[in-house]
């Protein structure tokens, strides 16, 4: 922010349900972090009796465990399986329906959605993985109607990251931990023995005004000291590291590069890396008719490029090794994905390490694939189409 | 469509629980608009009427493990322009290809009292290995959405869509918590094919397969998962010999394991 640098204000932890009145005032719908089936997920909130008080997410390849934390922080874990995709772009949808009329047909649109969300907890990997679906959805050739309705009305309510989970890596993505912009409103949660409040900023004239109608009062010179003193100790205490020098050439040399069967050999090709990602986008479209023929719909669901009908075309599947679909998938994620939207597909959020059922982690991967560079491949392996 | 004639559809029964046959009287609200659509020619479980062949559409449930069985299934082909089977029996040999791993007659002569007057082949085998099969759908039982949608399918002359990608994409779409990541409960999803929607770990249970192998299926890792979370070399085949142990690749993990034990 700079020279316009506003004076920082702070609410108290239970000024929250004042947040959230002035949310629901204001027509929008809260989703936020909630305990559900031993995770932390995103859902609608009635208040904030339904944040995880006091909640931690213990988390490393394959393994996400909630612990009970020392104090009662409302925001003291990191992310959880779900992304806010999952509001923005539902995983399973209808375009549009169609009916028989005579001999003809007629086609019945999908309405916008007019549901305007407020989320609440958005992380700086979070907002940096919107601003990439953007680029998919809205900026580039052909818009998504429905996504851009809800983008363009979410209110975005960051909470800077107090600490790092065992997975995490935005620091080495440059996303995090702390959110630059990209929000409505920022906080940052200092909670000790003696105060849990919210060190508060808004970051545009919607947040602004929702900042002004909530009971705040100036920060302590302390409390900002404390909440940078947070956010500093997140950005040392990655769990992992990714180096991304380079790395859209490194990758793209080296596709045939023995890594890639090695991965496959335990890699299940079960999905999960790519339903988890906040920024994988791929969809496919199915047309269901009725028995009598009378009634058509077409759906739109979540797809994955590890799934053999991702790749099929006229006269086969282009993919159908595990090998060439985890290549693709990460050669996309992190190469040709620059290519094409001008950024990395990566935000560092860990979700892929985490919730891959057999731990592969990406940051291994391109580790390996860099220690072992192309002069030390055999040579009659190197630069096959 | 097929013109002014109503489709005939036959519904056969090989050594089954009939559970999937009854899923297609379980259809309710699409029940009507099926008997609507098509002639119901033979469905003992539904009607007493039996009307002979040709069938445009025969969709047969359970396995093949009697010699009367294994000449049937010829008529039947024969006599049905369109064969699906129905069912982990019908498509991999059920929960009976459970005989093929060990010798059957030590089973008849325990179980029954005058063992001669069984007659039975050796093995439990899907029909698949018998005759030409059209389609094949999963299940134990089947999902009575997919039925509808085979069904349908057939009626329009298109694909039916029943993926064949892992459940964990039906996990991740409903939104439930992988119970194996966050619960560490051993589950089978990665490697079976998707099709009840994700049924058990919506209530924080594991996969135990029903609906057989997906596309796919990396069973050794899978296995490997299993072990990390403390099953057994028993236990991890165990949880392959199940409803579609005749499966090839689950049949090869769980010999692998049963050599181990």
């Amino acid at each position: 922010m700079g020279q316009g640098m506003e004076q920082r204000l702070t609410i108290e932890a239970s000024g929250l349900d004042g947040l959230f009145a002035v949310l629901e005032e204001r027509g929008f719908t809260v989703v936020g972090p909630t305990v559900r089936e031993g995770a932390i997920v995103y859902d609608r909130l009635a208040s904030p009796a339904d944040l995880p008080r006091g909640i931690t997410d213990e988390q490393d390849g394959g393994v996400y465990r909630l612990k009970k934390r020392d104090d009662d922080a409302l925001f003291g874990y990191v992310v959880g399986p779900q992304s806010w995709k999952r509001f923005l772009d539902p995983p399973v949808k209808r375009l549009w329906r169609a009916e028989r009329d005579g001999s003809d047909f007629r086609i019945v649109p999908e309405e916008v959605p007019r549901e305007a969300f407020a989320f609440l907890g958005v992380r700086s990997c979070e907002i940096h993985a919107m601003e990439i679906q953007d680029r998919v959805y809205i900026d580039g050739e052909f818009k998504d109607p429905g996504y851009e309705a809800r983008r363009r009305s979410a209110l975005i309510i960051a909470v800077q990251c107090t600490v790092a989970g065992g997975t995490c890596f935005c620091v080495s993505m440059n996303t995090g931990p702390k959110s630059e912009s990209g929000f409505d409103l920022a906080l940052i949660e200092v909670v000790d023995t003696e105060r849990h409040v919210f060190v508060i900023e808004a970051g545009s004239p919607r947040g602004r005004e929702i900042l002004e109608a909530l009971e705040t009062r100036p920060s302590e010179a302390s409390e900002l000291a404390e909440a940078e003193n947070r956010i500093a100790d997140a950005a040392a205490r990655m769990g992992r590291t990714f180096d991304a020098e380079g790395v859209h050439d490194l990758l793209t040399q080296n596709l045939e590069h023995p890594r890639w069967a090695e991965v496959a050999g335990r890699c299940l090709s079960c999905a999960n890396c790519t339903m988890v990602c906040p920024t994988c986008f791929c969809s496919t479209v199915e047309d269901v008719t009725d028995v009598s023929g009378d009634h058509a719909e077409r759906w739109q669901k979540q797809d994955s490029c590890f799934t053999m009908d991702f790749s099929q075309l006229h006269g086969g599947i282009v993919r159908s090794s595990t090998r060439s679909r985890y290549r693709q998938w990460l050669t996309h994620k992190l190469a040709t994905w620059i290519d094409q939207f001008g950024v990395s597909g990566c935000t560092g959020c860990g979700r892929c390490i985490t919730w891959c059922p057999v731990a592969i982690d990406l940051t291994e991967e391109v580790a390996a694939i860099r220690a072992n560079p192309p002069d030390a491949v055999e040579p009659h392996r190197r630069g096959k189409p | 469509m097929a013109g002014k004639r109503k489709p005939k559809i036959a519904v056969w029964k090989f050594a089954s629980c009939d559970g999937c046959q009854l899923s297609l009287l379980d259809c309710e609200d699409e029940l009507l608009a099926i008997a609507g659509a098509v002639e119901i020619a033979y469905f003992p479980e539904a009607t007493r009427t039996r009307l002979k062949g040709p069938y445009d559409l025969s969709l047969v449930e359970g396995s093949i493990t009697t010699p009367e069985d294994a000449a049937r299934i010829h008529h039947i082909r024969r006599s049905s322009k369109a064969l699906v089977t129905i069912g982990a029996c019908a498509t991999s040999g059920g929960i009976q290809a459970l005989r093929n791993f060990s010798d059957v007659k030590d089973f008849i002569s325990i179980v029954y009292a005058e063992p001669a007057y069984i007659d039975t082949l050796t093995q439990s085998t899907p029909i698949g290995e018998h005759v030409a099969v059209d389609f094949e759908l999963r299940g134990c039982p089947i999902n009575k959405a997919q039925l509808v949608e085979v069904i349908t399918a057939f009626l329009a002359g298109r694909r039916p869509k029943t993926p064949a990608h892992s459940i964990c994409m039906e996990c991740k779409r409903r939104g439930t918590v992988c119970v194996m990541v966050a619960g560490a409960t051993p589950c089978l999803g990665p490697v079976t094919h998707a099709g009840c929607g994700a049924l058990c770990p919506a209530y924080g249970r594991g996969c135990y397969g029903c609906f057989g192998p997906m596309e796919v299926p990396n069973t050794e890792a899978m296995s490997g998962a299993w072990k990390a979370l403390g099953a057994s070399e028993g236990e991890v085949m165990r949880v392959f010999r199940n409803f579609n142990a005749w499966s090839a690749p689950f049949r090869t993990e769980s010999e692998a394991h049963e050599k181990e034990e």
